[in-house]
Order: structure tokens, then C-alpha cells, then sequence
């Protein structure tokens, strides 16, 4: 992977440039340039509070939710600022599909809560929605668990069942980029591995973002790697550079444990 | 030495704790089953058929309370009605849009006055601005005066509810691109769903019992009547009036609507009790 990462530098698929934001009066980013790369997978680490989830956050205007939360600067998403007020949120949350930290699956059965997010920009035939409803919970390895109770409770599933439901969710309206904010931290070592494969698989349709607090899991699944710390992107490079000969004495010492 | 002294005194602590505790359970329920007593061995006679079949009687005749049945029945139907999507609506715009600005905050704090006002005052309330104008007591008076009783539970339970759907499922559904009216009315309604039922049957529960309201709005009628613009019979009120009457006939009615009300107050408590355990246990 890095050999192609070297020779030739994949496509950006969104372009961040001078990005700050503001919760109330607080920065909690400060001036953020980088960018990530089409159909790749690009993970952010650094202590809790240093911003990561806060800038994935940004990348689907999930901060319009809550008063007095405001960006600044540019995020280029297809040559389009996504920051511009006059962007449309639901568009772009079409486009840019988010996964929690915590399973959320909505009060409904496995296949209306699949159904829920096509049903919003498509209208389908109950043909056709089968079809895709089965289509993205196999595109997430979740259809040969639950093929036989999609229309039991989306509550009903194991934690690990949960989340790849929501994978699924996500998948299933067809996004171009897969927001994953910490995906794995509420799962067990099994389900963790069961989803860091499926990303890995996800990589060559998608472009993924991924924010872990765990290092290891930073190393396996992803292309790319942003260090960041107290609000500033410190090293952003090809992941296996950062782990092995990180350019910055900030980013070696978190990475080998000498942190604080 | 020492830890065995300090273990000895914590048991001791412990002993005396809780049997504080054993004994204040102990006194709560002593009137609660004296009260439940008393109103089984004066109520249990006065129910039979002839109570569901015959309207109030004269002093000193047979009769039975089918009228005030009914009459408690239909309005309290029609409060819930009324009373139940006011209640939703407004819970639900205090939970879940007012986040920004002054409107929702206020009404939470009137509503949170509305709901422990004395019902007296609400039927004072309806008495003056309706019946006073129209000249006469009513089932509608009545029903209006129940509805405003209905309305600040339901918006409680409402509000809470909502407020126990975590803002992850909210974020969640607005990721995939929902506007907020489809996050609330798909997703986090149907999260609070069980929760609110059960807040509607105990605004029920509520209505069926409260006299105060009624005595200023529907006040009673001793014969049969459906006339919504009319005087309307209702339990607590004739309990009320054949209570303190002289007559023993009027009294053992008056007990046997009184082990009604309360019989329905429980069985409501009941289905809330199941539906909200059914509902949080399996969705």
C-alpha cells in the first residue's frame, strides 16, 4: 500500500485548509490543513480532548445540531466548500456517512432501520429495497447472522451486531465517505476484529476517516495518520512512516507510550 | 483490635439504618391497607348489577350510579382526547426543539406550576371564563376543566421521556441526512413511545378521581342524561354529595363508587406498569 502511496499520491477527496473551530468562545482546532486521500483509509489519533473527533465532526456539519458551535476556514468536498452556509447539510450528510462510538440503532426493526436512510432520498419498490436492504447489511458481513430476523428489534443484536448494523445504515445510502468515530472502543477484542476487516473491505469503494484511541488498530487498518494534540495537527504522513520513523518528537513519544 | 471494633460499629450502624427504613415502609403501609380495608368491607356490598344498570336515586329508594358512570366515562374520554396531542405536542417542542431561545424554558416553568396547582383553582378557572358566560353547568365544563388537568402531565412525561433518548440517536439519524422533523417523529417519539403511553394513563388515572374541578363546571345530574351542554353526573361528585348525606342508601352507593374509582385508578396504574415494562424490556 505505502509503495503506491509513494509513487504516485492518491487523489484528495476532501481538502482541508485553515480550519478552526469554536465551541462557544473555546478553539478547539487551530488553523488544520490536510488532506485525505480518495479510497483510502485515513485514521486520527492523540489523547482524549485533542480535536479528532471534533474535526471528523466537521466533515458532515454534524456541529450545526448544537448552538454557539461554528467553523472556520475551508473544507473542499468534490471541489465544493462544504463549510459555506449555503450548502446543503442533507446533501452532504448523503454524501458523508457517520458511525458512533456507541451502537445507535433507532427503535425499529433491522430492516426499517436500514430502510430509514434509502427512504430518504430514494423511492424505492419494496422489490428493490429488499434487494438493497440485503446488499448493504452483506456489504457490512452482517447478513448471514440476520438474514432470518429482519424484522425482529435492531436493539435485539449483540453490541457488535449493532455497530455493523450501522455500517450498514450508512452504507446503504450510498455515501462516497465513511465517517467512523471511534467505532470499535465500546466492543470486544472479536466484534473489533470483525469491524476493522470489514473497513478494510469498505476501503475499495469508500473513503474512509477513522478516529481510534487504539494505536494498534491506527496501525492495521489505516493508509494514512494524523497525530493531533491539543487542537493542532502535528504529523500527518503515510501510517506506517508515522509508526516506524515519525518525523516529530511529539508524535514518538505519544505513539511509544512516554506520553505525559 | 481497632478494625473489629470499627466493623462492630458499622454493623450496628448498618442494623439500625435499616430498620429505620423497615419501619417507615411499615407505617406508609399500614394506612394504605387500612384505607384499602375500610373501602372493601363499606364498598363491596353496594356493587352489584343493579349499580351498572339503575341512575341515582331518591333518598330511601333503590337505584344505582349507572348515570354518574357514564358521565365520568364520557368526559373522562374526552378530556384524555383533547388533553393527550396538546400534551405530546407541546412535550415534544419543549424537549426537543426549544433547545434555542426563551419560549421553551418558560413554558416548562409554568407548566411545571400548572401541574401541582390545587384542581380547585382549575375549576374555578373554567367556572369563571365558560359557565359563568353560558349560565349553566355543563359536561363540556366538565370536560375542559379535565383536559387542563391532562395537559401538564402528559407534556411532563412527554418532555422527559424525550429527554432520556440519548443525543446519540438523535445524531445519528440527522447523520444519514434526516431533517429534524423525520429524526423526531420516526426516530425519537417511537424511542419515548412506551414512556409516554404510560404518562397518558396516568393523567387518566389522574382525571378519574378529581372532584374539585367538577363540582365547579359539571357539577351533577340525578337523571339520565348524554346532553354534553347539560349537567352531567359524574362518580366523584355524587360520592361527594351521597357521602355526607343523612341517608344510609346514599352512603353504601357513595362507598361503591369510591371502591370503583379506586379499582379503575389500580387497574390503569396496572397496565402502565405492564406496558412500560413490556415496551422498555423487548424495543
Amino acid at each position: 500500500m505505502e509503495t503506491t502511496a509513494h509513487t504516485a499520491p492518491p487523489a484528495s477527496k476532501i481538502k482541508v485548509s485553515q480550519l478552526n473551530f469554536f465551541y462557544g468562545s473555546y478553539q478547539a482546532l487551530t488553523d488544520i490543513d490536510l488532506n485525505i486521500a480518495e479510497k483510502h483509509i485515513t485514521a486520527f489519533i492523540g489523547p482524549s480532548g485533542c480535536g479528532k473527533s471534533t474535526l471528523l465532526r466537521t466533515f458532515n456539519r454534524m456541529y450545526d445540531l448544537y448552538p454557539g458551535h461554528r467553523a472556520t476556514g475551508e473544507i473542499m468536498l468534490n471541489n465544493n466548500n462544504i463549510l459555506d452556509p449555503r450548502q446543503d447539510v442533507i446533501a452532504l450528510r448523503a454524501k458523508v456517512g457517520m458511525v458512533f462510538q456507541k451502537p445507535t440503532p433507532f427503535p425499529m426493526s433491522i430492516y426499517e432501520n436500514i430502510a430509514f436512510g434509502v427512504k430518504l432520498y430514494e423511492r424505492l419498490s419494496s422489490g428493490e429495497m429488499d434487494e438493497r436492504v440485503e446488499w448493504a447489511l452483506r456489504k457490512a458481513a452482517l447478513w448471514d447472522e440476520v438474514k432470518n430476523k429482519l424484522r425482529q428489534s435492531g436493539l435485539s443484536l449483540s453490541g457488535g451486531q449493532q455497530q455493523r448494523l450501522c455500517i450498514a445504515r450508512a452504507v446503504a445510502v450510498k455515501p462516497e465517505v465513511l465517517l467512523l468515530d471511534e467505532p470499535t472502543s465500546a466492543l470486544d477484542p472479536i466484534s473489533t476484529a470483525k469491524i476493522e476487516e470489514l473497513v478494510n473491505e469498505l476501503k475499495a469503494d469508500y473513503t474512509i476517516a477513522i478516529v481510534t484511541h487504539n494505536m494498534q488498530q491506527a496501525a492495521r487498518v489505516s493508509d494514512f495518520t494524523a497525530y493531533m494534540y491539543l487542537g493542532k495537527l502535528i504529523e500527518f504522513d503515510i501510517t506506517d512512516k508515522i509508526f516506524i520513523n515519525p518525523g516529530r518528537k511529539e508524535t514518538e513519544d505519544y505513539i511509544t507510550g512516554r506520553f505525559g | 483490635m481497632s478494625t473489629t471494633a470499627l466493623y462492630r460499629r458499622r454493623r450496628i450502624a448498618n442494623f439500625v439504618y435499616l430498620g429505620i427504613s423497615l419501619l417507615t415502609v411499615l407505617f406508609g403501609l399500614f394506612w394504605l391497607v387500612w384505607i384499602l380495608w375500610t373501602l372493601f368491607a363499606q364498598g363491596l356490598g353496594a356493587i352489584n348489577l343493579t349499580m351498572f344498570t339503575q341512575t341515582t336515586p331518591p333518598p330511601g329508594s333503590a337505584g344505582g350510579l349507572a348515570n354518574a358512570i357514564f358521565g365520568s366515562l364520557l368526559m373522562s374520554l374526552l378530556a384524555t382526547l383533547i388533553g393527550t396531542p396538546v400534551g405530546i405536542l407541546a412535550g415534544t417542542y419543549v424537549a426537543e426543539y426549544g433547545r434555542r431561545g426563551w419560549l421553551a424554558p418558560a413554558t416548562r416553568f409554568i407548566n411545571d406550576i400548572l401541574l401541582s396547582a390545587p384542581s380547585i383553582v382549575i375549576g374555578l378557572f373554567v367556572y369563571a371564563v365558560y359557565v359563568a358566560n353560558i349560565k349553566h353547568f355543563s359536561g363540556w365544563a366538565g370536560t375542559f376543566a379535565l383536559a387542563l388537568i391532562v395537559i401538564p402531565v402528559v407534556l411532563k412525561t412527554t418532555e422527559n421521556m424525550l429527554r432520556l433518548v440519548p443525543d446519540t440517536m438523535r445524531e445519528a439519524a440527522a447523520a444519514l441526512g434526516a431533517p429534524q422533523w423525520i429524526v423526531i417523529s420516526s426516530v425519537t417519539l417511537r424511542a419515548a413511545r412506551s414512556g409516554i403511553m404510560t404518562g397518558i394513563l396516568l393523567a387518566v388515572a389522574r382525571i378519574s378521581g378529581e372532584t374539585a374541578p367538577l363540582l365547579f363546571t359539571a357539577l351533577n345530574n340525578q337523571f339520565w342524561s348524554t346532553n354534553m351542554d347539560a349537567p352531567m353526573a359524574n362518580l366523584p361528585v355524587v360520592i361527594f354529595q351521597f357521602a355526607m348525606s343523612p341517608y344510609e342508601d346514599w352512603q353504601t352507593l357513595a362507598w361503591g363508587g369510591a371502591l370503583l374509582i379506586t379499582l379503575t385508578v389500580l387497574a390503569l396504574n396496572i397496565v402502565a406498569r405492564v406496558v412500560f415494562a413490556q415496551k422498555s424490556s423487548n424495543s
